[in-house]
């Protein structure tokens, strides 16, 4: 049985035009850049090559930096951390605003600060499972050092108004960063369009390899490195380039952005194709409005059914898709997503988030369609609860 | 444990084959109806627990022999993760062909070994020990509405650890008996918090009314206040260490002297304790009301110091400051 990947938020396939411009870095090109001799000065060309796609990719400007990472996890930590031993930690400021949503490597870093002293603001998202641009404004103090927003939401797949986001930011004079983790790729990610100060991205979201990501950091803003050590990346970033990885997240990012005109067409069309034939069911909910969400994602509470048990099923017929349900997790704490757009507590075990990708094929579509089906009747039956 | 735990566990790996069979086939899925249990010359209990919102609700039916309380047909219908449907299904198992007061008995974990592949290997994660595996507690509601008593009536003790059912009086206990100085020594004597470690800290799965940690810090602050107590009456004030003295005093202080005194508003602090001539001079400073209080050089001073000297012993004089 052919095994049908709809957990694309989660990871991407490596493209394999992607993996084949990796190659030659192993076995052939694997000098270290730093180095004088040939062996390094040979990979610079193609690392050139490789960081022109990333700053046309996100449209910067030759006078920004765009950092390379391990991944968009350090991207964030590098930001909030850097942000708190700039600003917060003399005592300048002290407040740091973020959303109730975003991922663990935000909020739990958050929550860090917030025990190093730093005062953190959550906030809540509304009936759209989103946090408007007025909700930032007002949470604005004197002492707001920098504001964190994600640019579109790896659960539901809901888009985040970073442009009025960063517009209000940029008013009161308070940093922005948002982690676009789960936008490249999938709507236009513009940085001087958009206004933003900060942004991460992860390569292995957008069919790039995992293990490397980026930080953009605008023009005249400085951050202290996360990684002290050599001087790889003007000091800002220590530690041996990762030649590999950085050329196929080039390429990975500048298909992602040619992509984008099909990601918002034929992955929006499969994904509706989806959505519609799941919500063929009786008494099941899909959050967030599809013209608020990116065109892959659609994330579905099935009434009756808990959601690893329905992960359970759908794996059984060869289908990988991923669940909010904290059963599935360490934590008990429901979806805050779901408690978010205020629906019934009873359903907040009950989400599934299925997300497609360039990669994905109709057929696919409609044998999903089948075997979710087939999984909410099967465990309707067994259910005490429906 | 740091390389078994470094890459994180593939949950669904740690299940053991019973519990994907069971998941895949629930046997004893679905309902026992009133014409079910006319069939068979019994009485329907039909017992729920949990919630959606939990994250795992069970439905448990029985059919139960009125004159021998023997459980004729067992079936369950849940709303819950793999683990929850395949223990449920065992669960019903177990009860089928027992009596009701024999039924009432089975807990969690036999449950949990019933569904084991091999005997030394637990056949769920810990993690999904106490949120899926429910059927102590759904066991119990059928009892209680067959018998038709009220289910607090059923449960004697308070429970702590839910998973291997230890109570919180076992756990006193064993800390009181064997000394025990940390939660994992409790693990190690009663087995409470060996299983999905709710009960450990706050922070768990789950939410619980009491917790390991605070259980034993309680329970050693009552050891450590009794020991000081005992030491008091069988040692006199004078040949106590230094340190010990200043205990002892604390204690008369903080139990007796500043309760009496906040009853009128004031306060009383211990400054230092000095030797002169042998005598133990106790320096104190009043606080509260009594910092102004006409009668603190007088009255109450020498109701502390003769509260003191009885305590503590005759060689004691109080020198406010
Ligand atoms: C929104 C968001 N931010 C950050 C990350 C972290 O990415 P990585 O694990 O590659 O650091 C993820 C990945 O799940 C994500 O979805």
């Amino acid at each position: 049985m052919d095994r049908i990947y709809l957990d694309n938020n989660a990871t991407t396939i490596t493209d394999p035009m992607v993996k084949q411009a990796m190659e030659p870095y192993f076995c052939e090109k694997y000098g270290n850049p730093n180095s004088l001799h040939s062996f390094g000065t040979e990979v610079h060309p193609d690392l050139r090559v490789a960081m022109n796609r990333l700053y046309k990719g996100l449209g910067a400007a030759e006078d920004d930096d765009i950092l390379i990472t391990g991944c968009a996890t350090e991207s964030n930590n590098t930001v909030l951390k850097g942000v708190y031993f700039d600003l917060i930690k003399n005592g300048e400021k002290n407040h740091i605003i973020t959303t109730s949503v975003e991922h663990p490597c935000v909020a739990n870093t958050c929550r860090f600060l917030e025990n190093q002293g730093a005062q953190v603001t959550f906030l809540p998202v509304n009936k759209d499972a989103r946090v408007e641009a007025e909700d930032v404004r007002h949470a604005i103090t004197e002492k707001t050092a920098l504001v964190s927003v994600m640019w579109a939401n790896n659960e539901t797949g809901i888009i985040f108004s970073i442009k009025e986001i960063a517009r209000v930011c940029r008013e009161k004079g308070v940093l922005f960063h948002t982690d676009a983790v789960q936008a490249i790729g999938k709507v236009k990610v513009d940085v001087q369009d958009a206004g933003v100060d900060f942004l991460s991205l992860s390569a292995h979201k957008f069919h790039g390899p995992k293990g490397i990501g980026a930080l953009f950091i605008r023009r005249g803003l400085k951050l202290p490195p996360l990684l002290h050590g050599g001087e790889q990346m003007s000091g800002k970033r220590a530690g041996t380039l990762n030649t590999a990885g950085i050329v196929g997240m080039g390429l990975a990012l500048e298909l992602a952005v040619d992509n984008l005109n099909y990601e918002a067409t034929e992955v929006r069309r499969l994904r509706d194709k989806l959505e519609d034939g799941l919500l063929k069911l009786k008494d099941v909910m899909v959050i967030g409005r599809r013209e608020l969400r990116v065109p892959n994602t659609v994330f579905i509470s099935v009434r009756g059914v808990e959601g690893e048990a329905l992960l359970w099923d759908l794996n059984k017929n060869g289908i990988a898709a991923s669940t909010g349900s904290a059963c599935a997790s360490e934590s008990l704490e429901a979806s805050p997503v779901i408690a978010a757009i205020g629906a019934g507590s009873e359903l907040s075990h009950t989400g599934i988030r299925l997300s497609l990708s360039r990669f994905t094929t109709e057929g696919e579509i409609d044998r999903a369609v089948k075997a979710f089906t087939e999984a909410v009747g099967r465990l309707r039956a067994v259910s005490s609860s429906y | 444990m740091a390389k078994k735990d470094l890459l994180g566990g593939a949950l669904w790996e740690a299940y053991s084959k019973k519990v994907a069979a069971r998941m895949d086939n629930p046997t004893n899925r679905g309902e026992l109806t009133a014409a079910d249990a006319k069939k068979l010359h019994g009485k329907l209990v039909v017992a729920d627990h949990g919630a959606e919102s939990c994250g795992d609700a069970v439905r448990l039916y029985w059919v139960v022999d009125p004159k021998t309380h023997v459980i004729k047909a067992a079936r369950f219908k849940s709303f819950g993760c793999g683990t929850a449907i395949a223990s449920s299904d065992m669960m019903a198992e177990l009860c089928m062909g027992k009596t009701v007061d024999a039924a009432s008995r089975i807990t969690n974990i036999d449950v949990e070994r019933a569904l084991r592949d091999s005997p030394d290997v637990p056949a769920v994660p810990p993690q999904k020990m106490h949120c899926s595996v429910m059927a102590y507690d759904v066991i119990k509601k059928a009892v209680a509405l067959y018998k038709g008593v009220d289910i607090r009536s059923l449960e004697t003790e308070t429970i702590v650890c839910e998973c291997g059912r230890v109570s919180l009086g076992t756990i006193v206990d064993a800390i009181r008996l064997n000394d025990l100085k940390t939660v994992a020594d409790i693990t190690h004597y009663t087995k409470a918090g060996g299983f999905c470690k709710s009960c450990i800290e706050p922070g768990g799965h789950e939410k619980r009314q009491h917790y390991l940690v605070d259980i034993l810090r309680d329970t050693r602050a009552a050891m450590e206040k009794e020991k000081l107590h005992q030491q008091m009456e069988t040692q006199d004030f004078g040949s106590m260490t230094l340190v010990r003295k200043l205990k002892a005093v604390e204690q008369v202080f903080r139990e007796d002297l500043r309760p009496m005194l906040a009853a009128d508003g004031g306060d009383v602090e211990l400054v230092d304790l000095k030797e002169e001539g042998g005598v133990w001079q106790v320096f104190i400073e009043y606080k509260g009301a009594c910092a102004g209080c006409p009668s603190a050089g007088t009255n109450t001073l020498s109701a502390i110091e003769s509260h003191l000297k009885q305590k503590l012993g005759d060689n004691i004089k109080v020198v406010p400051s």
